[in-house]
Parts: structure tokens; C-alpha cells; sequence
């Protein structure tokens, strides 16, 4: 079984290996190149001299002009990419293509049983799709590394410029959930394919259910998936971004959240006594005739405070393991239910 | 070693076609005691026919005196059938004389025919019983 | 031993049966055919057989086991599908290392002596390959494996006659080195009649014939005669067709006994008009006697 996984999928090997080589290359190149730039930063050197945030700062700005920058942006959408692509190309055709092409007929009745012919392909696909995304993810890092260590000491001067590890977009392009991602993928893919029995649209349902469930994971589930920490902070009239003046004597302020670094779940402004601030509203506010700074002014002797939920960057380990189980565990919920289906001798 | 081959329309069983074959490869001396039958496998290769057709026949042959099995190794010719063809010069006299009586009477090629299978097949049927 | 027990073995799809009542048991060291129209159940039934299908009602068993019960039982047995499928994109060697790692079975220098003989070149692809010679390769899959039972579904229906015959020859040499039964389906009569010695009829998924070539060729007669009534004839005998002008009756009757009555002019049937005698019968009306059992030679 084993030779016959690795000649049919002989192919789809040979990509992934070109694409690993090649993304190796480039990301060697230009994360020397990175590493260079950090060197000449000095910001190895800023804890001795006291600038680390401004050193930092520049750094990040010059790499963010920089167009090895592009490098990083490419590296995250092929990491993005890689388990999508896995799913559609490595997992739908593995059982759909046999009954497509009746091969099924002569695959099942060698003298191996079809619930060893399918655990000899999950095994050796998964674990090149777990190896694959798992060696993506770690040449990322290690060329991002000089960033993330230059954004966490620029942390929180200017608004927290940097790649902030929990934003939900780099979020799934760093550390161990590709893999997640990856091997969920694959067995969705493999599992579409078993139920739908034609390759294009397994291919098709596979890419809309994993983008699916990604988006679900990233914008609902994940931030709430732990109790947010919360912290209180005197609201900064600067960062009053919204004014709602409504009938009945109600005004609702929204604010930008300049600290913590993290994963914003919500903010509020909140009063003194610790409920959500709905008005009167100031006279300042209400007159049509005054300025904005004479309203933010206004709000400012309310003495304000607003509320932040939110998910510290330091609890990004913890998601990335919660995330990857969760993965993990779909995967061999798919796979598990494959066994079953394919099990079954409704197929003719 | 001999060939068969088998004529699927000619209305007689295949079986039946091997043994007659066999027969008239003795008549002629193409096949003499302690030659060697062509092995089933090889002549279901060569005919496409069922092996059962073929062991038929030479249980048949057996039967008739004419062949011997021996396990293993294959089946032999233990008989002949070959007395000469001058005893058939009287009964060839024989048969040209009625030949030329049914010319005369009028009878084509094709009823020569049918008139001789039909006599030879109620002949047998009789023979028989 | 038998190839084949079913004991009424049944198979629906949704509202449709696709096989019904189906009783057999074929015993060792035949080669079957299975005929019918389209859509009878042929290949409902060989799927069943090779265990692609689970039955919905009744048993099945295949050399004494459950249909594709365990490595054991699925090396013994071979099964060449219809329009035989092959991985395109594989070589003619690669399917036979297919063979070889999948089947601890199989006998590599069967297998190159076949491809020798039927003169495929080891190098090109499967996709590349004629119908016939695609067909020649699934059957020396199937035959390397050295089973004890094959099963082809309509394997030659859409070869030229030169690719038939070649596909037969090699079917039947296996048979005989190996002392193989073969179960084979087929439209094709005179091919049929050729290598099978025992028939099974199938019509409107049920079984309407199932016997051994010689008894069945052995007790069904024509009979011409003068124009009878249904109600003269004998008891023992099962009339399949009867066709009547006003003077003159012509039936196809099947009866163990012998025709006594001078008046009947009885002929012997050849086995593609029996076959056809019991196909034209109406799928609606009761299906024949129940399959014999054959003695055991």
C-alpha cells in the first residue's frame, strides 16, 4: 500500500517539494538580508542606551518600506494557501477520482481491504500534509522573528505599529495552527470527496467549507474561546472617535483602543460607577455651532474610563494549541466518519 | 503433436469435433501409439473453449481404447486406427457407383448431401438403439 | 464446494428492485455464464458477489465465505469490472507492481509471460492503451493473483471479435493450469456458448434458468405437430413457448422424459434460442422451475 500511496500521489509530491525549496530559497535570501537590517538597527544593543522603542520603531518602518516586506505578505498567503490547497488538491481527489474513473473496481478487490487501502492514504497524505505545512510555518517564523522582537519592544508608542501575533490575520499564518488547519483540510477534503464521488465539485466544497470554517473560527469562535482579561483605563479624549447624539437625551461614544497589544474582543465607555455611559449629553456636544475639541474637551471633565476586552498577546501560545486541537480533533472526526462511509457497500 | 481446431456452426458438439479429429489423425498416421495428446491447457489456449470440453473428449477417447491419461504428465495415444487404406478401395468403388446413379437421377450437389447426412444420421439413431 | 450460494438474495435501490429472489448454487470447476438484458441484474448481482454491494435481503456467499470478507478471502477471488477499469495515468508496469504489493499471492512470472504473450509494452500507460489491450491487462491482474473463483462483468462487450477471442484464450488457459471456476456475464451467445458449461438466465432481476449447458441442452426439445390443445399435453411437461397456426403447433418444452408420441417431430435447441425462449417470457409472469441442483460430478 505504501508504494502505491507514494506513486499516486507521486505527483502532488513533487509540487510541494518544488514549492518548499523555492519558498526556502527566497526566505533564506531575504531573511538574511532581514537579519542584517536588525543587526544594523541596533536595537540588540537598545536595552544599554534606553531608545528600544524608537529604535524599534524606525526599524519596523524601514522594513515596511522595504520591499523584502513583500517576501513576508507572499510567505502568508502561501501559508494560508497551503492547507486550502492540500484540501482541494491532495484530499478531494483521493477517493473521488477512483469512483470517477471505476478504479475503485480494481482498487477494492486486490487482496487488501478497502479499510487498509484508506488508512494507508490518510496516514501517509496526513502526515505529508502535517510535515509540509509544519516545515511552511517554521521558515516563516524564523524570517519574521527579527520583526516580531522589534514590534514587541515598540509595543504601544504609537498606536502599536507592528504585526501584532494575535491579529486574526497573521494569527493563522504563524506557529503550529497551519498544521491544524492543514490536517483538517485534508480530511474534509478526502470526506467531501467520499460523499460527492465527482473531483471538481468535491474540490469546490471543500475550499467553500474550509474557508468557512476558518472564517468562523477566526472572527467568532477564537476570541471568545477563553475569558477575555479585562482592563480599565481613564478615557483619552484623543481617542474619541465617535460622537452619537440620539433623541431622548442619549449620546454613545465610541473610542480607538491604544493599549493593550492583543486581541480587542470589545470596548466600552464606561462611567464611574462601572455602567456603560449612554448621556446626558454635554451642552459643548450638542450645540451645533461647537467644535469638536470643545465636545471632546467637554467629555473629558466626565471623567470617563473606558473598558477593554480583550485577549493579551501573551495567551498567544494557549490559542495556538487550543486551535490546532480543535483542528486536530475535526480532522479525526472526518476521518473517523470516512472509515465508516466508505464501509459501508452502498457503492456500485 | 497435433492441432485442433473447431467449427462452432457446424451443429456437432465440440467434444465430439476433438474426438473425430483425433480419429482421423490415426486414420492417416499423424498420430501413432505413445504420441502425445495436446495438453487441455494448451488447446483451450489455442480454441477457446472450455477445459471440461476438452477432458470430456479424452475420457471419451479412454473410454474407446484409443488414449491413456497419465497423471502428471499428460495423455498418450495407446491405439491406432490405421488398417491400411486398400481396405477402403472396395468401399470406395462402392460409393462413386451410387454417386453416378444419383447424378443420373437427377439430383444436385446439395441433395446428394442431404440425402446422405439424413441416411447417416437415422442410420446412427438406429444403431443406437 | 460451491463458487456461489445465494439463498434469496435481494438487492433495492430506493423504490426499484434490481435483484429479487435469487437462489443459487454453483458448484466448483464450471465456467458460468450469466445472460440477460440490460438491466436484469447482472451486474447488481456480480457486485454482490465481490462484495462492492451489501444485499437487502437474503444471503450471500462466495467459496464458502461472506463477499470480500478479509485479505484471505479477496485474494481468493478475482474480479475484472466492465469496461475494465485501469489508472490512466499509470504504466503497464505500474499496475503490474500494483498487483504484486497489494496481492501476496501473485505470481510474477505469470505475470510477465502474459504481457509477453499478449505483447504490452511494460513502459507505456494504461490510458494510452486500446480497449483490448486494456481489457487483456485488467484480466492479467486478475488472473496473477492466482484465484480460485473469477468474476468478469461484460469484460469483451466493446472489443473487435480478433481482441474477443484473444481475451477468452488467455481466460481459458487460466482456467485450466489453475483449475479456476469462472463466473462471466455477457450478451454475446456464440462466445457463451463457447466456453460456458453451466447458465444462469437472468430477466427482470430474477433467475429464470440456472443449470449446467448439457442438462439443459439435454432436456429441452422444439416440437412441431399438428395444432393441439394446451390441455393434451403430458403433465411433466413445461412449455416455454408455443406458437400455433391453424394447423400446426411448435413448442419449446422442457421435460425430463422422453417424447413417445409419433406425432411430434422433435428437434434439439440450440442454446442461444433457449436462452432467448426464456428471455422473451414475460417479466410479470412466474419465473420458471426452480434452478436444479446439479449433482455433484
Amino acid at each position: 500500500m505504501i508504494w502505491l500511496t507514494w506513486r499516486q500521489f507521486r505527483g502532488q509530491a513533487w509540487v510541494a517539494s518544488a514549492t518548499l525549496v523555492v519558498m526556502a530559497v527566497a526566505l533564506t535570501l531575504t531573511g538574511l538580508h532581514l537579519g542584517h537590517m536588525f543587526g544594523i538597527s541596533g536595537i540588540a544593543t537598545c536595552h544599554t542606551r534606553g531608545d528600544c522603542a524608537s529604535v524599534s520603531t524606525t526599524f519596523i518602518n524601514q522594513v515596511q518600506a522595504n520591499s523584502t516586506y513583500k517576501v513576508f505578505n507572499t510567505g502568508m498567503v502561501i501559508l494560508y494557501g497551503a492547507p486550502a490547497l492540500i484540501g482541494i488538491f491532495w484530499g478531494a481527489p483521493l477517493v473521488s477520482r477512483e469512483f470517477e474513473a471505476g478504479t475503485f473496481r480494481l482498487a477494492w478487490n486486490q487482496s487488501v481491504t478497502r479499510t487498509r487501502w484508506l488508512a494507508a492514504k490518510l496516514a501517509l497524505l496526513g502526515l505529508a500534509a502535517i510535515v509540509t505545512t509544519g516545515l511552511l510555518s517554521l521558515m516563516l517564523s524564523w524570517w519574521a522573528s527579527p520583526i516580531y522582537r522589534a514590534a514587541a519592544l515598540a509595543d504601544g508608542s504609537n498606536g502599536g505599529a507592528g504585526p501584532n501575533h494575535l491579529d486574526p490575520l497573521l494569527f493563522g499564518a504563524s506557529g503550529i495552527a497551519p498544521v491544524g488547519y492543514a490536517a483538517f483540510a485534508f480530511a474534509l477534503g478526502v470526506t467531501l470527496g467520499a460523499l460527492i464521488r465527482r473531483t471538481i465539485p468535491a474540490m469546490a466544497a471543500t475550499l467553500a467549507v474550509f474557508a468557512a470554517a476558518l472564517l468562523t473560527m477566526s472572527l467568532w469562535i477564537r476570541p471568545r474561546l477563553v475569558t477575555p482579561a479585562h482592563m480599565i483605563s481613564a478615557l483619552n479624549p484623543a481617542n474619541i472617535d465617535g460622537v452619537n447624539i440620539q433623541a431622548g437625551g442619549r449620546m454613545l461614544l465610541t473610542a480607538a483602543v491604544s493599549k493593550p497589544s492583543g486581541l480587542v474582543v470589545s470596548s466600552q465607555i464606561i462611567d464611574t460607577s462601572g455602567r456603560v455611559f449612554t448621556g446626558p449629553p454635554t451642552q459643548a456636544c450638542e450645540s451645533a455651532t461647537a467644535s469638536f475639541q470643545a465636545c471632546s474637551a467637554s467629555i473629558a471633565r466626565l471623567n470617563l474610563r473606558q473598558l477593554v476586552s480583550y485577549q493579551p498577546a501573551s495567551r498567544y501560545w494557549m490559542f495556538q494549541w487550543y486551535e490546532t486541537a480543535i483542528f486536530l480533533g475535526l480532522g479525526l472526526a472526518l476521518a473517523a466518519f470516512c472509515f465508516w462511509w466508505i464501509g459501508r457497500r452502498r457503492l456500485s | 503433436m497435433i492441432e485442433f481446431h473447431l467449427d462452432a456452426r457446424s451443429g456437432v458438439a465440440p467434444y465430439l469435433q476433438i474426438i473425430q479429429q483425433v480419429r482421423r489423425a490415426l486414420r492417416l498416421g499423424t498420430l501413432t501409439v505413445g504420441d502425445q495428446l495436446p495438453t487441455v491447457k494448451d488447446v483451450v489456449a489455442a480454441l477457446a473453449i472450455n477445459p471440461n470440453t476438452v477432458l470430456k473428449a479424452y475420457r471419451e477417447l479412454e473410454y474407446e481404447g484409443l488414449a491413456a491419461a497419465k497423471p502428471g504428465v499428460g495423455t498418450f495415444v495407446t491405439a491406432t486406427l490405421n488398417d491400411g487404406s486398400l481396405a477402403y478401395g472396395p468401399l470406395r468403388r462402392d460409393l462413386e457407383r451410387w454417386l453416378a446413379k444419383a447424378r443420373q437421377a437427377g439430383l444436385d450437389d446439395e441433395s446428394i448431401e442431404a440425402l446422405y447426412r439424413d441416411t447417416f444420421r437415422s442410420a446412427s439413431k438406429e444403431k443406437a438403439i | 464446494m460451491t463458487i456461489l450460494e445465494t439463498r434469496a438474495l435481494g438487492k433495492r435501490y430506493r423504490h426499484r428492485w434490481a435483484l429479487t429472489g435469487c437462489t443459487l448454487s454453483i458448484p466448483a470447476g464450471h465456467v458460468v455464464g450469466l445472460v440477460g438484458p440490460n438491466g436484469a441484474g447482472k451486474t447488481t448481482l456480480l457486485n454482490l458477489a465481490t462484495g462492492l454491494l451489501a444485499p437487502t435481503a437474503g444471503t450471500i456467499e462466495v467459496l464458502g465465505e461472506p463477499p470480500a470478507s478479509g485479505p484471505a478471502q479477496l485474494a481468493r477471488v478475482g474480479f475484472v469490472a466492465q469496461d475494465p477499469p485501469t489508472y490512466a495515468g499509470l504504466s503497464v508496469a505500474d499496475h503490474l507492481r500494483l498487483g504484486a504489493h497489494l496481492n501476496p499471492t501473485w505470481d510474477a512470472a505469470l505475470a510477465r509471460d502474459r504481457i509477453d504473450r499478449i505483447g504490452l509494452d511494460l513502459v507505456q500507460r494504461a490510458g494510452k492503451l486500446s480497449g483490448g489491450q486494456r481489457a487483456q491487462l485488467a484480466l492479467t491482474l486478475a488472473i496473477c493473483k492466482q484465484p480460485e473463483l473469477l468474476i468478469l462483468d461484460e469484460p469483451i462487450a466493446s472489443l473487435d471479435p480478433l481482441a474477443r477471442r484473444e481475451f477468452l484464450q488467455g481466460l481459458m488457459e487460466f482456467t485450466a493450469s489453475h483449475q479456476a471456476s469462472v463466473i462471466m456475464s455477457s450478451h454475446l451467445m456464440a462466445d457463451l456458448e463457447r466456453v460456458c458449461d453451466y447458465l444462469i438466465v437472468l430477466v427482470g432481476s430474477q433467475v429464470r434458468m440456472a443449470g449446467e449447458v448439457e442438462d439443459l441442452l439435454g432436456t429441452h426439445r422444439l416440437l412441431t405437430g399438428p395444432r393441439r390443445d394446451p390441455c393434451t399435453y403430458p403433465a411433466d411437461w413445461h412449455v416455454l413457448t408455443a406458437s400455433h397456426t391453424d394447423r400446426q403447433t411448435t413448442l419449446l418444452v422442457r421435460t425430463d422424459s422422453d417424447i413417445h408420441d409419433p406425432a411430434w417431430a422433435v428437434d434439439e435447441v440450440g442454446l442461444e434460442d433457449l436462452v432467448l425462449a426464456y428471455m422473451s417470457q414475460s417479466s410479470k409472469a412466474e419465473p420458471g422451475p426452480a434452478p436444479r441442483e446439479e449433482v455433484q460430478r
